[in-house]
C-alpha cells in the first residue's frame, strides 16, 4: 500500500469521524430532550414559564430563545458599523504600512482575549456606565450584554470582510475610476457588490458566535428567568441557562436543559443555513 | 484496501484486548489495598474538604481526591457508583433516598450559614426580622426608607434607595437553605416560591456563585443577597443580624452557627437546622453531609477501600480535622453531633458482616 492512498483513507476517515461527531451531538441531546418533549410537546417552545419549584416544575424555552435572538441581534446591529468600517480601512484604504497592521494585531487580539475577561470588564467598567447613563437601574441586562458580545465578534465580523474586499480584483476598480467614479462610488458600486457575500458571510460568522457565547453574557444579563419586557430589561440566554442550571439539574429540569440545547444547536443550524442561502443569492 | 483493513482490524482487536484486560483486573481487585480515596458533591464544604483531605493525604499517604461538582452532581455519582463517598449540603429525603440503588447513609461534617449581605452607604449595622426578610426577598419592601425596616432599626438612618435582590443564578445549596429557611418562616413564600436549589424569583438579579452575588452586591448601591457565611466572613462583607425563633437578632459568627445544632438530632443525622430553637443559635444555618452507601462492597470494591474510605469519614469527625473547620471559616460539630455521626458510620458493612 502506497503513501498515496493511506493519505487519502486518512483524509475520508477524518472527515467521516466529524460526520459521526456531528450526529452523536444531534442524537444525544434528541435522546436526552425525550423525557421533556413528552411532559411539554411543543408548547415548551411557547411558554414563558420557567418554575423549578418541586411540585409544580413546568418548564419553557421562550424567554431564553427570544433572550438569546435579541442580544445576539442586537450585537450585530452594533457591530456592523465598526466591523464594516475596519473591513473597508484594512482591505481598501490602507492595505499596508505600521498603523493598519497595528489594528489588524489589535482586532485579532480582540477575538483572542477569553470571555470571562470581557465578562469582567463589562461588569467592572460597562455596566456602571450604562447605569450612569440611567439606561436602566443597576446596568445588568440584554442592552449591556450586546454591547459586550458586539465587541467580542468585530473581529469575526470584520476580518473576512476585509480578507474578500482586498482581493476584490484592481482593474475593476481602476475601470470605474478612470470612467470618473469617486472613492466612494467605488466602495460602493464595486467593492460592496463584489465582495459581499464574504462580507456577509463574516457577519454570519459572527452571530454564530454571538449566539453560543455564555460566560461574558451569564456576568451582565441579570439572569432573570422572566420574559424580559424590553431591550433594557434583564433577561436570559439560552446557553447562559443552561451554564448556570446544569450542575445541581435533575429530573424534569435537567432534560428540560438538554432540549434548550437541542434547540440552541437547531437555531444555529438555521442561522447558518440561511446565511449559506443568502450568501449564494448575493454571489449568483 | 486488503492491507488497511487488516491494520484496522487489528487495531479494534487491541482495543478490545486492552478493554478486557481492565474488567479482569477489576475483579482482581477485591483483595488490593486502596490506593486513593474518591470523593465528589457540594461546592459549599469545598474549601474545608480541600484542607483536611490534603493534610490526610499528607499524614497518611494515602491520596484522597474531591471534585467540588455541587451536591446534585455528587449525589449522582454515588448512585452510578462511580466515587467511594459523595457530598450533599442537603440531606436526601425519602423520595430520594429510596431511589438510590443501596442503602445510603449520611455522616455530617461541619456546619455553615447563609448571611444576608447588603451594600448601603455608611455600611450601617442592619437587623431583620422574618416579616422583613420576607418583604424584602420577595419584593413587597421596595425602598430602604420603608418604614417596616425603618421600625426594625430605629437607631440606623436608612436612605432613600431602591432595593436590589441579588440571588444566585446557579442551582446551589446556598439557595436550597435559605430558601428552606424562608418557607419556614413565611407561608407566602412557602406558597409562592417553596424551598430548592434554584427558584422563580419574583424580583432581582441572578449572579453565579458567591463571587459573583458578592460582586454584584459590592458593585450595586441598594442591594441585599445571600451568600454562603464561610465566603462572606473571609471577605469581611456586611450582614445582617437576623431574629431567631426565641425572639433574638443573631448576629451570624462560628459560635452563634455552631450553637443553631444544639437541638434533638435523629440518628440518621437528617435534620435541617433553619430556624433554630436554639435560643443562641443563628437561624439560617446548616449541616452539610457526606454521604456513602452502607454496604461497601459495590462496583468491586476491595475490603480494603472501604476500610480506608470509613477510617477517612471518621477522620474527618475527629477532633483533628475539626479543629481546622474555623480556619476556613465553618464551625465545628457539636460533641452530639459528632457522636451521632460516629454511631453512623458503625452501621457500615463490607458483604454484610460490620467493618468495625
Amino acid at each position: 500500500m502506497n503513501s498515496e492512498k493511506i493519505f487519502k483513507y486518512l483524509l475520508v476517515g477524518s472527515g467521516i469521524l466529524m460526520v459521526l461527531i456531528a450526529l452523536g451531538i444531534v442524537a444525544t441531546l434528541f435522546v436526552g430532550s425525550i423525557p421533556s418533549f413528552k411532559e411539554f410537546g411543543f408548547g415548551f417552545l411557547f411558554s414563558t414559564e420557567w418554575d423549578p419549584t418541586e411540585g409544580r416544575e413546568t418548564y419553557g424555552a421562550l424567554p431564553f430563545i427570544i433572550g438569546t435572538l435579541l442580544t445576539s441581534i442586537l450585537a450585530l446591529i452594533i457591530t456592523f458599523p465598526f466591523a464594516f468600517s475596519i473591513s473597508l480601512f484594512l482591505g481598501e484604504y490602507f492595505k499596508n504600512g505600521a498603523l493598519p497592521s497595528f489594528l489588524r494585531s489589535v482586532v485579532d487580539l480582540l477575538a483572542g482575549i477569553p470571555s470571562v475577561v470581557y465578562g469582567l470588564w463589562g461588569f467592572y467598567a460597562l455596566k456602571p456606565l450604562v447605569a450612569e447613563l440611567g439606561l436602566n437601574a443597576q446596568g445588568f441586562g440584554i442592552f449591556t450584554s450586546s454591547v459586550i458580545l458586539a465587541i467580542m465578534i468585530i473581529p469575526y465580523a470584520s476580518s473576512l470582510g476585509a480578507e474578500v474586499i482586498s482581493m476584490v480584483p484592481g482593474s475593476l476598480k481602476e475601470a470605474a475610476y478612470s470612467l470618473g467614479a469617486t472613492r466612494f462610488e467605488v466602495v460602493k458600486n464595486v467593492i460592496v457588490p463584489n465582495a459581499g457575500s464574504g462580507i456577509f458571510a463574516g457577519y454570519i460568522l459572527a452571530l454564530g458566535r454571538a449566539i453560543g457565547e455564555t460566560m461574558a453574557v451569564t456576568m451582565l444579563i441579570g439572569n432573570s428567568n422572566n420574559m424580559p419586557s424590553g431591550i433594557f430589561d434583564l433577561g436570559n440566554t439560552m446557553a447562559s441557562l443552561i451554564a448556570n442550571q446544569f450542575g445541581e439539574a435533575e429530573g424534569l429540569k435537567y432534560t428540560s436543559l438538554i432540549e434548550i440545547g437541542l434547540i440552541l444547536f437547531v437555531i444555529t443550524g438555521i442561522v447558518n443555513y440561511i446565511g449559506k442561502l443568502i450568501m449564494k443569492k448575493l454571489s449568483a | 484496501m486488503k492491507k488497511f483493513q487488516l491494520l484496522f482490524t487489528a487495531v479494534i482487536a487491541v482495543a478490545l484486548m486492552a478493554s478486557c484486560g481492565n474488567a479482569g483486573k477489576d475483579k482482581a481487585a477485591s483483595n488490593e489495598k486502596a490506593k486513593t480515596i474518591t470523593g465528589a458533591g457540594a461546592t459549599f464544604p469545598q474549601p474545608f474538604y480541600n484542607k483536611i483531605f490534603k493534610s490526610y493525604t499528607k499524614e497518611k499517604g494515602l491520596l484522597v481526591t474531591y471534585g467540588g461538582i455541587g451536591s446534585g452532581g455528587g449525589i449522582r455519582s454515588l448512585k452510578d457508583k462511580i466515587v467511594d463517598f459523595g457530598a450533599s449540603d442537603a440531606f436526601l429525603n425519602d423520595k430520594k433516598l429510596a431511589d438510590m440503588p443501596g442503602e445510603v447513609l449520611h455522616v455530617p461534617t461541619c456546619l455553615g450559614a447563609v448571611v444576608a449581605a447588603y451594600n448601603l452607604p455608611g455600611k450601617p449595622e442592619l437587623k431583620f426580622t422574618p416579616e422583613l426578610m420576607e418583604g424584602v426577598f420577595m419584593g413587597k419592601i421596595t425602598n430602604w426608607s420603608d418604614a417596616k425596616i425603618a421600625a426594625v432599626n430605629p437607631d440606623v438612618k436608612l436612605p432613600d434607595m431602591e432595593i436590589t435582590v441579588v440571588y444566585r443564578s446557579d442551582g446551589s445549596g446556598t439557595t436550597f437553605i435559605f430558601s428552606d429557611y424562608m418557607s419556614k418562616v413565611s407561608a407566602e413564600w412557602k406558597e409562592k416560591i417553596g424551598a430548592g436549589k434554584a427558584l422563580k424569583w419574583p424580583v432581582g438579579i441572578g449572579a453565579k456563585g458567591n463571587p459573583g452575588v458578592a460582586g454584584t452586591i459590592s458593585q450595586t448601591e441598594g442591594a441585599i443577597g445571600y451568600i454562603g457565611s464561610e465566603y462572606a466572613f473571609a471577605m469581611g462583607i456586611p450582614v445582617a443580624s437576623i431574629q431567631n425563633k426565641a425572639g433574638n437578632f443573631i448576629h451570624p459568627s462560628v459560635e452563634s452557627v455552631s450553637a443553631s445544632a444544639k437541638g434533638e438530632m435523629p440518628a440518621d443525622t437528617r435534620v435541617s437546622l433553619t430556624n433554630t430553637d436554639a435560643v443562641d443559635g443563628y437561624p439560617i444555618s446548616s449541616f452539610t453531609w457526606l454521604i456513602l452507601y452502607k454496604e461497601q462492597n459495590y462496583n468491586d470494591r476491595s475490603a480494603d477501600q472501604a476500610a480506608q474510605t470509613i477510617k477517612l469519614i471518621e477522620w474527618v469527625v475527629s477532633p483533628e480535622a475539626q479543629k481546622e473547620t474555623t480556619k476556613v471559616h465553618y464551625a465545628p460539630l457539636p460533641e452530639a453531633a459528632v457522636a451521632k455521626a460516629k454511631a453512623v458510620l458503625n452501621k457500615v458493612t463490607y458483604n454484610g458482616k460490620a467493618l468495625k
